[in-house]
């Protein structure tokens, strides 16, 4: 299982053609506490680099997007009725959702832990 | 707003404690100010809510207008009342020795320029002087209108030289009592200077935004650090951000100048007829008299109310406002998610005819059309020492 890393500080673990993407840990202390999550319904269609999902804080609304294209085969609902769970365990419990990618020639643009952490470092 | 960008910002005494305290900072009125510290925006809100929070206020305008001579009683109260007057619909001459009032300075169509606090003084010796407290981001305009009004008349002094420091919160009373003793015997909008103190001499006023009981104390800029220093050494007092400042002045159903409140809104809209005084409405000297009165005696087309999303999702500025027939009927001037309430919060404007207390309402948000209905303000019950 290879995990990647978008500029929007989106995470995508991919086994096989299936990738569980969440927000980074990074982007989630930035955030602050997280009181309020939409995701998308399971078999939706989603675009790279397109609003996939929502993440609201107590100051503000943030778009979540879609590190690659492709369906969402599951969503997950812990966090829908526990926000605070994108606080306590990001790249973990904290995931969004599945995405069966409709092409995994995307992930080559994606970054690797090193690179993702050296663009954090210069953010 | 003035633009900002090309404009260094503004520092307040305490720039440096907060730096310290690892504040994350961000521009608000022009100044550099804390928005949140570690502990983040969801406890530190908590946090005032059940002990006492800090919170950096400096940015604010304080300001003393005086006559030339000071002294002379009621008579001198009045004079420097009947200036100020001039600017705002409350009434000012009948305020008693000691008592702040929350009002609005006017523009001549009613409009509101800013909210402000008004002070009288309550010592003799200083009859002829109004403690007068102006928002960040107007306060600029505000001080050159409140001058320009006075003239020849009064004396319009910046306090630019001190730092404002809220302690807000239910154990706020007994931080101060061991620090500022003076000042506990003060109940909700009230004041007094108190000379001499470990800080030089200071303003405390009993106020604040939070809904909770607490202090606003104004000191000499170069005692500001040692004071905030000073209560933070408590263990029931941490530093609060502008980010849990707002939240909890939401969920006190207070107004945000910029968002809830400006010049295109009268006080009848916004809910603030209260601000217009008996004594100022029977005289009718108020600036955009006409049209307020006549407000007040005809109501107005939409009005501010508190709004409670049904569902989760917060709705933020800006969001519409439908009846339960997709008919717009007004739009939310700010909202968010109330940490004490555990759900979301807002306050709008809507017509009129949707004003009551549980009316239906639809928010557009995300494209779609989520339940709410108006709620009456504040949110959270108001726990001030009366």
């Amino acid at each position: 299982m290879t995990t990647y890393y978008t500029s929007e500080h989106e995470w995508i673990s991919v086994d096989g053609d299936v990738g569980t993407v969440g927000i980074t840990k990074f982007a989630a202390e930035k955030l602050g506490d997280v009181v309020f999550v939409e995701l998308p319904d399971v078999g939706k269609s989603v675009k790279k680099e397109a609003d996939m999902a929502v993440v609201e804080s107590v100051k503000a609304a943030s778009d979540v997007y879609a590190p690659v294209t492709g369906e969402v085969t599951a969503a997950n609902a812990a966090i829908v009725d526990e926000p605070a769970k994108v606080n306590e365990d990001p790249e973990g419990g904290g995931w969004f959702v599945k995405i069966k990618l409709a092409d995994m020639g995307q992930l080559t643009g994606l970054m690797d832990k090193a690179a993702y952490e050296a663009f954090c470092a210069s953010q | 707003m003035t633009d900002v960008s090309n404009t260094p910002l503004k520092t307040t005494p305490l720039h440096g404690l907060h730096t310290r305290l690892g504040a994350r900072m961000a521009e608000f009125g022009g100044y550099d100010m804390p928005i949140q510290y570690a502990d983040g925006i969801m406890t530190e809100h908590n946090w005032t809510r059940s002990h006492a929070g800090l919170f950096d206020v400096s940015h604010m305008g304080p300001s003393f207008l005086s006559l030339p001579q000071l002294g002379g009683g009621d008579q001198a109260h009045r004079k420097v009342a009947s200036i100020i007057e001039r600017l705002v619909p409350s009434d000012i001459a009948g305020l008693a020795p000691g008592k702040v009032q929350l009002t609005v300075l006017l523009d001549a169509n009613g409009g509101i320029i800013d909210d402000l606090m008004i002070g009288r003084p309550p010592r003799d010796d200083q009859q002829g002087m109004l403690y007068i407290v102006v928002n960040a981001g107007t306060k600029e305009n505000d001080f050159s209108l409140i001058a320009k009004t006075a003239g020849a008349e009064a004396e319009l002094h910046r306090a630019d030289d001190r730092a404002l420091i809220a302690i807000q919160g239910p154990e706020a009373e007994a931080v101060i009592t061991g620090i500022l003793p003076e000042a506990v015997p003060l109940t909700f909008m009230t004041f007094h200077e108190i000379k001499n103190t470990a800080f030089g001499n200071v303003i405390a006023t009993r106020c604040g935004y939070t809904g909770e009981d607490g202090f606003e104390i104004l000191v000499p800029a170069e005692h500001g650090e040692a004071f905030a220093n000073r209560l933070l050494e408590d263990p029931r007092v941490k530093p609060i951000g502008l980010g849990a400042r707002d939240s909890l002045r939401l969920e006190g159903g207070m107004c945000l100048y910029g968002h809830d409140i400006d010049i295109s809104k009268t006080p009848v809209a916004a809910s603030l007829s209260w601000m217009v005084s008996k004594a100022r409405r029977e005289r009718g000297d108020f600036p955009g008299a006409d049209r307020i009165l006549r407000e007040l005696k005809e109501g107005v087309p939409s009005r501010r109310v508190g709004i409670r999303p049904l569902g989760r999702a917060p709705a933020r500025e800006g969001t519409e406002i439908q009846n339960t027939d997709g008919e717009t009927i007004g739009v939310v001037t700010s909202g968010g998610f109330g940490p004490t309430v555990n759900g979301p919060v807002a306050q709008g404007y809507v017509d009129t005819t949707y004003t009551k207390t549980g009316t239906p309402l639809k928010l557009i948000v995300r494209g779609r059309a989520l339940e709410a209905e108006v709620a009456a303000l504040p949110f959270v019950p108001a726990k001030y020492k009366r």
